[in-house]
């Protein structure tokens, strides 16, 4: 046992398709309630990655381990988030969120008492019996977000959640995101191409470069929480930034 | 506000049916077309009342092998159109062998299929299934193989089987093809049920229509043609009333659409 066990754990994962490696010895971890980003330019694997841990491909090589148990290759573990909602249109918000709970075999009601008790600290108050297609693009997010968080509460993936956002949009479910945080436990690794969304909600930062995608670097942000605006423009922030920046043109 | 614009819209197709009405009376007063031939509107009317009984024996007839064979041809598209969808070999093998299905004739192999199975509903039924269930077979495999491959990945990664997937993915994603295959597929069915009478049987709509050709009873003719076209217009209404109680979704997606 562990003194402080990784919540996630991944260990020298090697990825090929059709005999290309796209991924190469990755070694992360994601410690409780902290919240990791991995930061790269489009098509370096980080979605590979992402599909590996959820345990929708398996490695050639490597190991995931959640809470320390072997979960290689398999899926119904952790979840994840995409930039798209992927809210189903016959379905209410409702039940939307409450899909991981069905197919976890809970019975219809059981399930979705569960889910209403965090429709307020989501903010999704009042959506309840509406369809996705009613409500606007950060709300659907959030219903996302809070489907993700219910089918697998301690760890979660965010493959770019906000990235389809317009940019107020956007910084209002950050502040959004980070307050909810502050509320609720949730690990969560955060893939995203955005510098300054990473620096905004990151605890630590791996940056991937390639091909194929390896770890170039950890970054870790010493930032106290919750962060508010100032960050955003403060020296320090600006400093991590150029940090990044130099790493990624290389 | 809603209502505004569909009655409006209603004016255009309205208008031109009832031109179109008014030709017809026209030339059957100026008797451009004589009488025997082109009965006038207000005959077609009188006949329609007058055999009002008989067509209603008759249609009960030919809506009940309607109604069968729709119901067998459902049955039969989802059958068939998931076990297509889920092994892609019999996807690959069967696809374009329903394609050539739809290419035999169905007037060419009713006489056919009245020497196999008789005199009775058996050929009426097997026509509709063979006019109706490719339509919809096609437009429910079309859905059900359009489910977006992201939502899919989402629930293997939420640990769903492949029965949940099909109950809350699949299946609602492809209800409106669903929909549009069984509009078009009801008003075959009744046609189908015609034809297939024409060529032997003792009751039905299409009977009826060979007994009073042989009569020469034209008024009597063109009342039946007006009651299919008023039961397949009823059929395809229900058909839309369904498909608004099935998918209330869908509803909620045009207001939004109106409100912007």
């Amino acid at each position: 046992m562990n003194i402080c066990p990784n919540k996630l754990e991944t260990q020298n994962i090697c990825k090929y398709f059709a005999q290309e490696l796209i991924i190469e010895n990755i070694n992360i971890y994601l410690k409780e309630n902290e919240l990791v980003s991995l930061l790269g330019v489009s098509g370096i694997g980080k979605s590979t990655l992402f599909n590996v841990i959820a345990g929708v491909l398996v490695p050639e090589s490597g190991r995931v381990l959640l809470n320390g148990q072997d979960v290689t290759g398999q899926a119904g573990r952790i979840s994840y988030m995409q930039q798209k909602d992927l809210l189903q249109p016959h379905l209410t918000v409702l039940d939307n969120v409450a899909l991981p709970l069905f197919i976890r075999g809970l019975r219809k009601n059981e399930a979705r008492s569960q889910a209403l008790r965090y429709f307020k600290d989501f903010g999704l108050d009042g959506t309840e019996r509406k369809y996705p297609s009613q409500l606007s693009g950060g709300m659907r997010q959030r219903a996302a977000l809070l489907r993700t968080y219910l089918f697998s509460h301690d760890v979660a993936l965010f493959d770019e959640p906000f990235s389809a956002l317009d940019t107020i949009t956007k910084g209002k479910m950050h502040r959004w995101y980070l307050n909810l945080m502050e509320r609720i436990n949730m690990s969560a690794l955060f893939i995203t191409h955005d510098i300054d969304e990473a620096i905004l909600l990151s605890d630590r930062i791996y940056i991937m470069t390639g091909p194929p995608g390896i770890i170039t670097q950890e970054i870790i942000i010493n930032e106290p929480r919750p962060r508010d605006d100032h960050f955003l423009i403060s020296d320090a922030f600006l400093e991590y930034k150029r940090q990044i920046i130099k790493i990624l043109s290389i | 506000m809603k209502k505004l614009p569909n009655i409006t819209a209603k004016i255009y197709p309205a208008t031109l049916l009832i031109s179109l009405l008014l030709c017809w009376y026209l030339i059957t007063k100026i008797e451009l077309v004589p009488s025997f031939m082109l009965p006038s509107p207000g005959d077609v009317l009188m006949a329609f009342i007058g055999s009002f009984p008989e067509l209603m024996y008759h249609a009960k007839i030919s809506l009940t092998e309607a109604f069968v064979g729709l119901g067998i041809s459902i049955v039969l598209a989802f059958l068939i159109a998931l076990i297509m969808d889920r092994f892609e070999v019999l996807y690959k093998a069967m696809h374009p062998v329903l394609v050539v299905t739809q290419t035999i004739p169905t007037v060419a192999i009713a006489p056919l299929l009245v020497l196999w199975l008789g005199y009775d509903m058996a050929p009426k039924i097997t026509l509709v299934v063979l006019a109706c269930f490719f339509p919809m077979t096609i437009a429910l495999l079309g859905g059900l193989r359009s489910s977006d491959p992201d939502a899919l990945n989402l629930m293997r990664a939420m640990g769903a089987k492949q029965w949940q997937i099909y109950k809350y993915i699949k299946l609602p994603s492809s209800l409106p093809g669903f929909f549009a295959g069984l509009r078009i597929s009801v008003s075959y069915s009744i046609v189908g049920a015609v034809i297939a009478e024409w060529l032997g049987g003792n009751s039905g709509l299409g009977v009826y229509m060979t007994r009073v050709r042989k009569s020469y009873a034209f008024d009597k003719m063109f009342a039946v043609i007006f009651l299919i076209i008023i039961l397949s217009l009823i059929l395809m209404k229900c058909v839309e009333l369904l498909e608004k109680k099935t998918m209330p979704w869908a509803q909620v997606d045009q207001e939004q659409e109106s409100n912007f």
